[in-house]
């Protein structure tokens, strides 16, 4: 059905057909003899413009431009998970095996292997009615995750034949419906979706749980929900990318989608191969049996580092309408915005802020709200929680990038050259950070923490900016003319940043810490600091409480107590109340 | 059989029009003959229809609408590789410079290259023995790494890649290559490096590829991209482990400015051009190591910092693709300390993996950890000292003042000549942390500081 429409310009990624085509916008199509994916971005009556997903090298006016009636669009089925993809959802292994070490251009390889057998159980009955989004059979695809096999949400009908259990490929025929235009439809392990389109789903819910990460700084700072939007952003060299890992190794989503979008080549390779080595602790099985990796790295072609997210975005909310939670980490958006303006430069767009296309903002937001926790068509509940790292150009918070990311985010993770300078990691500045989702999770908190974690939450947070502003004091005439209740305040606060903040993605045992420990370290903290308070109320000079080593002891409680021994802090509770006992009843005597 | 093309349409800076050109490829080489018997070459670089526009290497300069005749080549930018180019000199374009003759070609590579598929990478981990303490223990280079020098005009860097180039490559016993990309550098620079080189006795493991500060601009554009190709072809064909250093990545970037503002592109920041990062990534990117070859390329760009403003869009955008950086600090410099490098905005980010245990020793990362930690540390010092003056200091801070003047003193600088072990190194660093007060010590843990402090003779 492909009729001759053929090349009449090229420049970079951007190549342009000549007069009235029958293509339609966003359709994808096949460029030149050597059949590079494209998409058509621009129709008007003289020319229709198509940005490439490869490289242009070599293209000639004249060669042919095949249409194929469907946007740009990504395959969904079991055989994602354990994967590695590029923007446009190639798997990097089969192009591996067909070009070599290094990417080759015009490379047609299916997205999922088309020959893998999986054990499929087929839940659906001749005579039921399956409306858009049901499931109609299931099969393992991870030893953790079972693939739920759903209609596509466009299509509904009535079943007309069902095969039975057993092993299929994914494009074999497991059932058919009859549409209501009487039509037959043969519904296989797969089904085809645009990347550029939302899948529905049926409400959204309120998103009032946390998405626990074990990160200190984030699940009690600045914790961000499960369906939530949170930005990473930072400079160079701050850590965006180590935090993005950290979070990928061990937040508690089902599947994380791991999206890296015009970043280093070598980064990815360390993802996959950490990855497939780190346990997950909740399912004793290597990571990998749980994410998907999209590496569009920065020297691959620009227009599919632009699809990229959108690809990992479609693939999220597939799982999460399953009836999983989803976590999709881009790292970093800043890449995919300037793709968008590479793109739009070429294209002579009339440009914005800093040479960014006055759509930037409209096409973030789109973006950051295909996040949410929602109840899916078959009636599941599931999450997409985004994750997106910001690359502000030289650190400057306010580029345009970073402001828009801010307007549509509820949490904020600001990450702080001069911590990540002083090697504090991770370096989320908490001054600046924020997350809107506390008082949300209220109420979760309270169940899964303590009554009191809110409490002590606003205490460490107080204290923090008590000593941020003491700081401006001492940073000008010297800590040693303060009283000694503010001495008190600047030495508990170092045990919060180094001792609490402060977390070893490398020690075995600080790089997750469970909620309950975070918790409970607060409260040693807390316990040691209103203590000192009624000592030094009672003129008892400080430097006499910190000889005690305790503050020191306290900072050291991450490497000190295990994860699996949380009562051991009750010991510490006891010991500040024992040593200090002495100096509390000095005055008294 | 080949077509020429007589004439021009429009010539503007280093771009010439063409029209009526029959099937032009994208990106294809051309050449020009003038009247006067000389050739130049160029890169077509849009083409609409049967009009094409086409960068020439050389510069416009001499030529006119009518004196010169164009030939398409239908191939894209190639180099001719061969086991020979080690101990060659060759041009911007990668024609032998030195009198030795022409290569005769292995194999023809585009220049361009194709980006390496993440699914073949192998994560670098072995790290190179610069003799350096301040980057072996502070941001350690890891083979398969890319790790530019922030440097401004005037300060040491060229000194400071030479003595890693020497030194890195007496410690390896491997089969090693290095490749040198000038771009834009002055002809003393470009000699310097062959001459130190020559002094080193590693002349006949060297490839340099020269586009001098008087050679066409444009030709810079592919300087990079001619001596990566050789790079990629010594290290993953002939399997040695090779070197690159890029000075000056500063240059390079004037030279993409000038070409994209020539084609009329609509300007990014400070005028470069909207694909900048792409453009710097197609470089950077092309380190690393493969699964099917034992070599390996290791980048050691050199950029100066315009004003030493680190936020420039050539560091910043440089630094957000490269693993890490060293940053060379002009105070330092000022103060004669070699070489200059300012410890806490250098960064390896590939270290974390290539040090420790099995690879240099097990205390490594937390020495270094700590080393940071305190030189932090010693800024805040500093600046409350230049506010109340050193005296008043507590005496914390005091000591802390005494351990940032050791560090740089003893532990930053080092000679030219000097090739310090890692042991010596990460014992020199024990040794001046053991003069602060244990308690400022917080990144280390007990038992390895129990083990590790020397003891101080009061």
């Amino acid at each position: 059905m492909s009729e001759q429409n053929v090349i009449y310009g090229i420049n970079g990624p951007i190549v342009t057909v000549r007069g009235i085509t029958s293509l339609s916008m966003m359709e994808m199509v096949y460029v030149g003899n050597s059949r590079l994916v494209g998409e058509v971005i621009k129709i008007d009556k003289d020319e229709t413009t198509i940005q490439v997903y490869e490289e242009t090298s070599g293209v000639t006016p004249g060669e042919p431009v095949c249409s194929t009636g469907d946007q740009i669009s990504v395959t969904l089925g079991p055989g994602i998970i354990r994967n590695i993809f590029d923007g446009i959802e190639r798997p990097l292994s089969m192009l591996e095996k067909q070009s070599g070490s290094f990417i080759g251009r015009g490379s047609m390889v299916p997205a999922i292997d088309e020959d893998a057998l999986w054990d499929v159980t087929v839940t659906a009955k001749v005579g039921d009615y399956l409306t858009g989004g049901q499931i109609y059979a299931y099969c393992p695809e991870t030893p953790v995750i079972t693939h739920k096999i759903m209609l596509s949400p466009l299509e509904e009908g009535e079943v007309v034949e069902v095969m039975p259990d057993g092993k299929y490929r994914v494009t074999d025929t497991i059932v058919k419906i009859r549409k209501q235009d009487g039509s037959v439809k043969e519904l296989t392990l797969c089904q085809k979706w645009p990347i550029r389109t939302p899948r529905p789903v049926k409400n959204r819910l309120e998103a009032n749980k946390p998405l626990v990460t074990g990160q200190r700084v984030i699940d009690t700072l600045f914790p961000v929900a499960k369906g939530g939007c949170a930005a990473i952003p930072g400079g160079f060299g701050t850590g965006k990318t180590m935090t993005q890992h950290q979070l990928a190794k061990w937040c508690d989503a089902d599947i994380i989608i791991y999206v890296g979008c015009g970043e280093r080549g070598n980064e990815m390779t360390q993802a996959l191969v950490e990855f497939g080595e780190i346990t997950d602790p909740k399912t004793g099985r290597p990571l990998t049996d749980r994410t998907v990796l999209i590496a569009n790295t920065s020297n691959m072609p620009v227009a599919a580092r632009e699809a990229s997210i959108y690809t990992g975005i479609t693939l999220a909310e597939y799982y999460r309408d399953m009836g999983y939670h989803t976590a999709l980490m881009a790292d970093s958006t800043s890449r995919w915005a300037e793709a968008l303006r590479e793109i739009s430069g070429r294209l002579e767009e009339m440009p914005a802020d800093e040479g960014f296309p006055a759509y930037l903002p409209s096409r973030l937001s789109k973006f950051y709200e295909r996040a949410g926790y929602v109840e899916t068509l078959s009636e599941n509940e599931g999450s997409v929680t985004l994750i997106g790292a910001v690359s502000p150009q030289g650190s400057d918070f306010s580029e345009p990038v970073t402001q828009n990311t801010k307007r549509f985010t509820r949490c904020f993770w600001a990450l702080d050259k001069a911590l990540a300078y002083a090697r504090h990691y991770p370096a989320i500045n908490w001054t600046t950070s924020y997350s809107e989702y506390v008082n949300d999770f209220s109420g979760w908190f309270r169940e899964n923490a303590g009554e009191n974690f809110l409490k002590y939450r606003e205490e460490i947070c107080s204290l923090l900016t008590e000593e941020s502003s003491l700081m401006e004091i001492v940073r000008l005439i010297g800590a040693d003319v303060l009283p000694d209740d503010q001495k008190l305040v600047i030495e508990i606060a170092r045990v919060i940043r180094v001792g609490f903040l402060q977390q070893n993605a490398f020690h075995s045992e600080d790089t997750y810490v469970p909620i309950e420990k975070q918790m409970k370290m607060m409260e040693v903290i807390l316990h040691l600091y209103h203590v000192s308070r009624k000592i030094v109320a009672k003129q008892v000079p400080l430097s006499k409480i910190v000889a005690t080593g305790l503050f020191d002891k306290l900072v050291k409680i991450k490497y000190d107590v295990p994860n699996n021994n949380i009562g051991m802090l009750d010991g510490y509770i006891a010991e500040i109340d024992s040593v200090l006992k002495p100096l509390m009843n000095r005055e008294v005597q | 059989m080949k077509i020429e093309h007589l004439g021009l349409s429009q010539i503007n800076g280093s771009l010439v029009v063409l029209e009526n050109v029959i099937n032009p490829k994208f990106d294809e080489m051309v050449e020009f003959s003038l009247a006067d018997g000389t050739k130049r070459t160029g890169r077509i670089v849009t083409v609409e229809g049967d009009k094409v526009a086409v960068q020439v290497f050389e510069g416009t300069g001499g030529i006119s609408m009518t004196n010169v005749k164009t030939t398409l080549t239908g191939k894209p930018i190639e180099i001719k590789l061969s086991p020979e180019i080690l101990g060659r000199v060759f041009d911007g374009l990668g024609r032998p410079k030195d009198s030795l003759g022409e290569i005769y070609p292995d194999e023809v590579r585009d220049v361009n290259g194709s980006p390496i598929n993440p699914v073949s990478r192998i994560y670098p981990k072995n790290y190179i023995n610069t003799g350096i303490s301040s980057i072996d223990c502070l941001a350690t280079l890891i083979r398969g790494q890319k790790l530019p020098i922030f440097s401004g005009s005037g300060m040491k860097h060229n000194e400071l890649a030479v003595q890693i180039v020497r030194q890195a490559s007496l410690a390896d016993d491997g089969d090693f290559a290095i490749v040198l990309a000038a771009m834009g550098v002055k002809n003393d620079v470009a000699d310097y490096f062959r001459r130190s080189f020559e002094e080193a006795d590693v002349m006949g493991r060297v490839t340099m590829f020269l586009n001098l500060s008087n050679d066409p601009i444009i030709e810079r554009i592919i300087t990079p991209r001619c001596a990566l190709t050789a790079a990629e072809y010594l290290a993953f064909k002939l399997n040695k482990h090779v070197l690159v250093i890029m000075t000056d990545m500063t240059s390079y970037a004037e030279a993409l400015r000038e070409f994209s503002s020539s084609k009329g592109e609509i300007p990014g920041r400070k005028g470069y051009p909207g694909y900048f990062y792409s453009d710097l990534a197609t470089l950077y990117e092309r380190a690393g190591i493969i699964k099917d070859a034992e070599g390996s390329v290791t980048q050691l760009p050199i950029l100066t910092m315009p004003n030493d403003d680190i936020t420039h869009p050539i560091p910043d955008l440089t630094g957000y693709i490269t693993e890490g950086q060293i940053v060379l600090d002009r105070a330092l410099d000022a103060s004669g300390i070699y070489p200059p490098v300012s410890v806490l905005p250098s960064l390896s980010r590939l270290m974390k993996d290539g040090i420790g245990a099995g690879y240099t020793r097990e205390d490594h990362s937390a020495l270094a950890n700590q080393l940071f930690a305190c030189y932090a540390k010693v800024q805040d010092a500093k600046a409350l000292a230049s506010v109340i003056g050193e005296e008043e200091l507590s005496e914390g801070d005091k000591a802390i003042m005494k351990f940032g003047r050791e560090f740089e003193q003893k532990f930053i600088n080092q000679g030219f000549n000097e090739n310090r072990s890692i042991t010596e190194t990460l014992d020199l660093g024990w040794k001046l942390l053991s003069a602060l007060p244990r308690e400022l010590l917080d990144r280390v843990d007990e038992k390895l500081l129990d083990e590790k402090l020397v003891p101080q003779q009061s």
